[in-house]
């Protein structure tokens, strides 16, 4: 309890930034991911190959690439300077999408065709057919498979504290600075982990409860 | 057949050709149908009907042929495809009703989102249109909390909610059970009354003696006859239609 109490200054940065981080590549990411599904669908086959190929590279590429390229790569690029905390979030954003793009796309297809076809019959164009009809069944489909994508978002944030971020991934290597025993600081940031992904899986029940479709 | 002048028509297919891989499923289609004309397109299954029915919304496309509602030629896809859309309603055998919206939510979709109705309006009209299909007290509940007939009864209040040129029936009692399918008949009764012109797929042949101007019989993809009811039903000219006929008449 010591190490806790003696470093919070530690935990509350290191903990704030990793919500924050993971707040808005959360956000970024559901927005962005649910584009690149809408694109997957859409009847035009370039943006359907755009989205796919976006998909296959990022995803296919490991998490820590991805955050060297906006560390290292990106600034040599001369393009608008950014700090590591953003580069931290665009990263995680992109890279987090494309699993919510899966996700969601997995949710339009439980979503039958006669939606579509009755959206469509109602004189709706694709766009408002997507957002109106086909997205929000889509959603409440997969708020499980969602959540743990935004689970492991949670935990992917402590992999930018090797990019020179002050988040929850940080704490023992400064901890062990001040002469703190690192296995007691370890615990007590798992502990919270712990807790913060409670949290979500609350949120996750309350919602499947809330966002029910019936058929 | 008689062959009407295009512009009498309100619904106009010429020459319209289909294939599902091999299977030829619509064959040089020519079908004319005027403003307050009730066609009802009987066949076996596999005939083609259901198809020709979603083709003239686009809901299937054509490889041949044209296709044209109130003189105006289809669109491809896009915004003036849904615009055409709008103008012409589609009731579906499986009722598709939006899962996640209330009954009143349903029908007032498409006069806000498409036709930019205020809200209040729009719930004003659609209140009227359920209480005209009888289910005005279930307007706050969602599809699944209601019979298949009921369903059925809002998805033709939705469809009616768009003030539609024509309206498209898909087998709209085949999903249902034997007790239900009247309270939709009825309502489609009414409907023909009034003076929407429809084009009804059905194998519901009460209906067609009832309410139908004509009658159009489809088989392995063609119009075999066109004729008014009491002429297709007593004195069927084809051999096809007649053994159709005769093992519907078993029953």
């Amino acid at each position: 309890m010591n190490t806790l109490l003696n470093n919070s200054d530690l935990f509350i940065t290191g903990f704030r930034n990793t919500i924050i981080l993971f707040i808005v590549a959360g956000i970024g990411s559901l927005i962005l991911g649910t584009i690149v599904a809408a694109l997957r669908v859409s009847p035009i086959p370039a943006m359907r190959a755009a989205a796919t190929l976006y998909i296959n590279v990022v995803r296919n590429t490991p998490l820590t690439l991805v955050l060297f390229f906006f560390a290292l790569g990106y600034p040599k690029l001369g393009l608008v300077e950014i700090d590591f905390m953003t580069a931290a979030a665009v990263g995680l954003t992109l890279y987090t999408a494309t699993y919510v793009a899966e996700a969601v796309r997995s949710g339009i297809n439980t979503v039958p065709v006669g939606q579509a076809e009755a959206a469509r019959a109602i004189g709706l164009p694709f766009a408002q057919t997507l957002t109106l009809v086909i997205l929000p069944q889509a959603f409440r489909a997969v708020i499980p498979p969602m959540f743990s994508v935004f689970i492991a978002l949670l935990k992917n944030t402590t992999v930018a504290a090797g990019f020179s971020v002050p988040e929850a991934g940080s704490i023992r290597a400064n901890l062990s600075e001040r002469g703190e025993p690192q296995m007691a600081g370890l615990l007590w940031v798992a502990l919270i982990f712990v807790l913060l992904v409670f949290m979500l899986s609350y949120a996750q029940r309350k919602l499947e409860k809330k966002w029910k479709v019936v058929r | 057949m008689t062959i009407q002048a295009a512009s009498d028509a309100l619904v106009a297919l010429n020459g319209v050709n289909k294939h599902f891989g091999q299977l030829h499923v619509l064959k040089d289609i020519n079908l004319q149908v005027k403003k307050g004309e009730v066609v009802v397109v009987i066949g076996p299954s596999g005939s083609g009907k259901s198809t020709l029915c979603r083709a003239i919304n686009r809901l299937e496309t054509i490889e041949t042929g044209e296709i044209s509602i109130d003189g105006k030629k289809l669109p491809e896809e896009g915004k003036e495809l849904a615009t055409l859309r709008a103008d012409v309603g589609m009731v579906f055998q499986s009722f598709n009703l939006f899962a996640h919206k209330t009954i009143l939510e349903n029908v007032t979709l498409g006069p806000i989102k498409v036709k930019k109705q205020d809200k209040a309006t729009a719930e004003k009209d659609a209140m009227a249109l359920l209480e005209r299909v009888g289910v005005g007290q279930q307007a706050q509940k969602m599809p699944a909390q209601l019979s298949g007939g009921q369903q059925q009864r809002v998805a033709i209040a939705r469809a009616l909610a768009m003030k539609p040129k024509v309206m498209l029936f898909d087998e709209p009692t085949s999903a249902l059970d034997p007790e239900m399918i009247n309270e939709v008949l009825d309502v489609m009764v009414q409907l023909a009354k009034e003076g929407m012109t429809m084009i009804v797929v059905t194998h519901e042949m009460g209906f067609a003696r009832k309410a139908a101007d004509r009658v159009v019989f489809m088989a392995d993809g063609q119009i075999v006859e066109d004729a008014k009811p009491e002429e297709f039903f007593t004195n069927p000219q084809s051999n096809r239609a007649k053994d159709f006929l005769s093992k519907l008449l078993t029953h």
